[in-house]
């Protein structure tokens, strides 16, 4: 599959310690298949992902950045996907706004129960990500000409 | 720069058959920082961690990485093998390239690269660790029981009789749980009262357990070995001090219509009543919704009628708040409801009910005194059917996709008490599969079939239709046949799925206790911590974990109890070291941290600081490193950067997002 | 303007104030700044206030509140909710601060003058708070040149939060409406464009950004010890290589880190030397604030909760932005 030259893209997944990372886990265990495009980061919880990292990851040449944590209300530390969900949602508008191409980042609830919709949710990921291609424009947000 | 020994674990063939692990070796071979780099077949194995041991003696490594399974598998193992080594063993990072790569990936060149990958990352990582040191925690040697059925009893009698003191929540007015609804227990056939109630009375009497019925938690704070929580004692509109549970309001109570949920609403009870005869603690309630009093404001006349003045119309909830080391979760189960299920004509036919509500009916405390007959008519049945699986098993989104393990046995149990009390009633069992594993249960469903006569068919029941003659028609398919059969029975019973006791989803909400699709509580290990939750201090006790029989949560309530106990012996936890720590010189002392702690363990002080030689008073957040857990909300609240997490730093995700995305 | 510095004056004289905060007039007739006043000789000589005292001044209450004493500041309306915020965040000492709330009839923006065509200024006239502020008259080199008021203002000033004051001990002079436009009409313009269009515009317009970060320094919510992207807190190889993580995404996280804090103030767009419209990202965050958590004005008050560290259990889930479509 590698030896083509199908565009292979970068991908950050951030999962929390507790649910998602878990969640990740039983989908290998399971051996559910995904694409190895994904690269996990283990974060205690979705509330210790700084938007920073995100554009960081994209700045560095990410196509796709995916955080993945307890559903709400099912947080370990009772609150913090909550206050998550608010920063994701500012951010991502904001990539949005600028011109950033719809689909780049996402936010999926994967409980450690989900490994099927752990392998599930980043083929879909995976796919979208392929389908818009090389993610070129945030890299370029600030060259000068 | 770190000195920085990887590991590359073979894990037999689990990892080495997809990730090439010799190339991975020597790629990161060259990695700047690399002082040391092997492979070996099992990395947790003695020899395998005897090799970091000598490859931190012999290089002198400052910092280890272990490419293998999960962290949360063997984190903990490589951890202490560093400590052995004389590393702080928070100097260990895992590249989990195993559940992460390996067994998801088919192609092994692609496999390799992102195990290098994957390893780069942990080596980014890695070379900006540094030794923590966890602190310490004091324990509460204090249990929580939540539930009193037969797991919760058995969990507090096992604790208490350990020497701790625990008390037992439970949300209705006696303990007993469900346990208490049956009649007999398979495969002994034991009366299950009769087993019980010692239990209930020996939790009751026993001096280091307190029982707090009619009650619910409210609140839960802290974390393990300190629990801070809210019991709601809720208003029994009785003295619980005064009440000698004589039973004369019970009888008196003008207001008998509340169907009785202990008889599963096949009969009615007072508004002022004890669920049944054997109740613990025998002192009524009040159904505040039912009551006359209550509603109308007139009546009063289990006031005029108690001897002992216990009732008493004014009381309210109280609570009550307690601290605790461990809390044992024992919630239960309740049938599923039936509202999908239109072809049994559960709703539209008395002579239509479930599992456990025949066993009300067979129990000579039951609305038929145990007599076995039809509840529309009262006639004595000639034909009883059996439906297996009403719910359990289910692919569609009508029921629930997991067998409720109980059933099976139940079902040969009811079929053979009532051939063996009535042999003129003819007994049909409908089934997908009979699953009989457990001691002497294979025996006890032959001997149903066998000595009992009782008529087994595999197939579905397709429709049960009430007919004008009251009786039932069944239709079904015969599938060892392959014919589509009718019968005409007097009874249908359904073994209906059993789901976790619908509270559970909010206690597991206040223990932060995760749950899975089911409603079941998550176990931390499937097989080898199936009594914790990942949740630290909250243990497992019956159904809420999984379908059980009665010696699977005895045993289980056993097991979470140890579990317990072995928390609550300890007079010092270690805490995570992993929690947040603010920089002074930063520190804006704007409390925007503060506002995102869900632990409350970010207070502010002024202090001198010396920024680079001017001196001034300053507020700045500290963190106390006993109530921080860690989960890092206060590091992105931070505007300044001056609030990090240790073990989970900002520029160590950053080495790692970079490491991954080069 | 006299009365100003008359009761400045009464009340360093009284001792209720060992210093003012104020304004003092530039070089050139039309670039006052921001000034300390410790004498009545030093108030008569220099203070200034009018229309081009843009300046807002509470960020300086930060350092002031760490003098001995208290400080006369003059705070504009829109200013006040700065002040608001600064003590909610216990960046400024209420009780150092003297407040007079002086009155606004809307701040002039000498690149908008420039704009219209108009070279070689020497001064304005018109801009005092006693004049109509309909016209402007432009005395420049090649004579006199009439401007309309209006049309010489601030981008914020036409989307004015209105003028009462959120927090003063006194109010003087009087404010005038200025608002004729819709807050949020600029941010839906480029909402309305297709992604590569908005890619394109803040490209060209961030790519004018020289990082002289007089946007950072005058932002009265950007008011920590240090800046994270002065720091080694969270990447210590790109300190030494501009071209890289913080030159690209400054604007944004800048942005992201005074979100829910900003007050709307638009001073970064002020003082940008390069004229980009920084405030559109400020506010495209307060739009999507408003939207999705309900409205919510920064310095308000001292108190309320900002909204990113707030929630709801039924806050929307990220995924709206993509299914608006």
């Amino acid at each position: 599959m590698s030896m083509n030259n199908e565009f292979r893209p970068k991908i950050v997944a951030f999962c929390c310690n507790w649910c998602s990372y878990a969640g990740a886990d039983l989908a290998g265990s399971s051996r559910l298949q995904y694409p190895a495009d994904v690269k996990i980061i283990r974060v205690p919880c979705s509330c210790r992902v700084n938007p920073m990292f995100i554009l960081r990851a994209f700045e560095k040449g990410a196509d796709g950045v995916i955080m993945c944590g307890c559903h709400p209300g099912d947080c370990h530390y009772s609150t913090g996907n909550y206050y998550a969900r608010r920063r994701m949602t500012l951010l991502f508008s904001m990539l949005e706004y600028l011109g950033i191409e719809n689909g780049r980042t996402r936010v999926e609830w994967v409980s450690a129960a989900e490994g099927v919709k752990f392998s599930t949710t980043m083929n879909e990921f995976v796919d979208k990500i392929r389908s818009l291609g090389e993610n070129v424009r945030l890299g370029d947000l600030r060259c000068k000409d | 720069m770190q000195r920085i020994g990887v590991f590359v674990c073979h894990c037999g063939s689990n990892i080495a058959a997809t990730v090439d692990v010799k190339k991975v070796v020597e790629i990161i071979s060259q990695e700047p920082g690399v002082a040391h780099c092997e492979d070996y077949q099992y990395m947790c194995s003695e020899a395998g961690q005897a090799k970091i041991l000598e490859a931190v003696k012999e290089k002198n490594l400052s910092g280890i990485v272990v490419c293998s399974c999960s962290p949360r598998m063997h984190e903990g193992t490589f951890r202490k093998a560093a400590e052995r080594a004389g590393l702080n063993p928070y100097m260990v990072e895992i590249a989990n390239i195993r559940e992460h790569c390996s067994w998801i990936h088919k192609d092994m060149e692609e496999a390799t690269e992102k195990a290098v990958i994957l390893a780069r990352a942990a080596i980014a990582k890695v070379n900006l660790n540094a030794p923590l040191y966890p602190g310490e925690s004091r324990v509460t040697k204090r249990a929580l029981v939540i539930g009193g059925g037969i797991a919760g009893i058995q969990t507090a009698l096992d604790i208490a009789d350990a020497g701790y003191e625990v008390d037992i929540v439970e949300k209705t007015p006696s303990i007993g749980g469900r346990m208490s609804q049956l009649d007999k227990t398979f495969p002994t056939l034991d009366c299950s009262a009769c087993i019980l109630t010692p239990k209930m009375v020996e939790a009751a009497a026993h001096e280091k357990i307190t029982i707090y019925t009619y009650s619910e938690v409210d609140k839960v704070t802290g974390f393990v070995g300190d629990f801070t929580v809210d019991i709601r004692k809720k208003a029994r509109s009785i003295d619980m001090d005064k009440c000698t549970g004589c039973g004369v309001c019970q009888e008196k109570c003008p207001s008998k219509k509340t169907p009785s949920e202990f008889n599963r609403g096949l009969n009615t009870r007072s508004a002022i009543y004890t669920p049944f005869a054997q109740a613990i603690p025998n002192v009524p309630v009040i159904d505040r919704e039912a009551c006359i009093k209550f509603k109308t404001g007139k009546c009063g006349l289990c006031e005029k009628v108690c001897q002992a003045g216990a009732i008493n119309y004014e009381q309210t909830d109280e609570i009550v708040t307690e601290k605790y080391g461990a809390i044992v979760v024992a919630t239960g189960f309740d049938t599923i409801k039936l509202d999908n299920y239109d072809e049994y004509a559960y709703n539209q036919s008395p002579d239509v009910i479930t599992s456990l509500e025949l066993e009300r009916v067979m129990n000579a405390a039951g609305p038929t005194k145990g007599h076995l007959e039809r509840l529309s008519d009262g006639k004595h049945p000639e034909h009883i059917v059996f439906v297996q699986c009403v719910g359990s098993r289910c692919n569609d989104n009508r029921g629930k996709s997991y067998c409720s393990k109980i059933c099976c046995m139940y079902t040969a149990k009811h079929a053979m008490l009532i051939r063996d009390k009535y042999p003129d009633v003819k007994v049909t069992v409908f089934y997908i599969d009979v699953r009989t594993p457990g001691k002497n249960f294979d025996e006890f469903y032959r001997r149903a079939v066998e000595e009992y006569g009782v008529n087994y068919i595999k197939g579905q029941v397709g429709k049960v239709a009430p007919q004008s003659d009251g009786s039932l028609l069944v239709q079904a398919s015969d599938l060892l046949d392959n014919k589509q059969i009718k019968l005409k029975a007097d009874m249908v019973v359904l073994a209906t799925a059993i789901e976790p006791d619908p509270s559970v989803r909010r206690i597991a909400t206040m223990l932060t206790a995760s749950i899975d699709t089911n409603n079941f509580l998550t176990e931390s290990h499937a097989k080898l911590r199936p009594v914790e939750s990942p949740t630290a201090g909250i243990f497992l006790s019956g159904v809420c974990q999984g379908p059980k029989d009665i010696p699977e949560t005895v045993a289980q309530a056993g097991a979470a109890a140890v579990k317990a106990i072995g928390l609550l012996a300890k007079d010092k936890l270690l805490t995570n070291p992993c929690t947040a720590k603010s920089d002074e010189l930063l520190c804006n002392g704007c409390s925007v941290c503060a506002n995102v702690c869900p632990y409350g363990a970010i207070s502010y002080e002024v202090v001198q600081v010396n920024d680079h030689g001017i001196r001034e008073d300053r507020r700045v957040a500290r963190v106390n490193n006993a109530l921080c857990q860690g989960c890092g909300a206060c590091t992105v609240a931070c505007p300044s950067g001056a609030m990090d997490l240790q073990g989970f730093s900002n520029r160590q995700i950053i080495a790692e997002v970079d490491a991954i995305c080069r | 303007m006299q009365r100003l510095i008359d009761r400045a004056k009464e009340l360093l004289a009284d001792g209720t104030v060992v210093r003012v905060l104020g304004w003092k007039k530039g070089d050139l007739g039309f670039n006052p700044e921001p000034a300390y006043f410790e004498t009545a000789e030093a108030l008569d000589s220099d203070f200034i206030y009018d229309g081009f005292c843009g300046a807002n001044l509470s960020k300086y209450m930060i350092e002031a509140s760490k003098k001995d004493g208290k400080t006369l500041v003059f705070l504009k309306p829109c200013d006040t909710y700065s002040f608001n915020q600064l003590i909610k965040e216990h960046r400024v000492d209420r009780e150092k601060a003297y407040i007079i709330g002086v009155g606004c009839k809307g701040k002039l923006d000498i690149e908008k003058i420039k704009a219209m065509g108009v070279k070689g200024i020497l001064s304005v006239e018109g801009a005092s708070m006693d004049s109509e502020c309909e016209t402007l008259t432009v005395k420049t080199l090649y004579g006199d040149k009439e401007v309309s008021y209006n049309e010489a203002m601030l981008e914020r000033c036409h989307v004015c939060k209105g003028k009462e004051h959120q927090i003063a001990d006194e109010v003087m002079l009087e404010s005038r409406d200025t608002k004729d436009a819709e807050r949020f009409a600029e941010v839906e313009k480029i909402e309305a464009m297709s992604p590569l269009e908005k890619f394109e515009f803040f490209k060209k317009e961030l790519s004018k950004c020289i990082r002289c970060n007089a946007c950072r320094n005058v932002c009265p919510a950007c008011s920590c010890r240090k800046c994270v992207f002065d720091s080694t807190k969270f990447d210590e190889a790109t300190k030494a290589n501009v071209d890289s993580f913080e030159e690209k995404m400054f604007h944004i996280i800048r942005a992201f880190h005074v979100a829910g804090r900003c007050t709307d103030c638009g001073e970064c767009s002020r003082v940008c030397p390069q004229g980009i419209p920084l405030h559109l990202f400020n506010r495209k965050f307060i739009k999507d604030i408003d939207t999705f958590y309900g409205e919510f004005q920064a310095g308000e008050d001292t108190e309320t909760k900002g909204p990113l560290t707030n929630f709801t259990f039924d806050d929307v889930e990220p995924s709206i932005v993509t299914e608006r479509g």
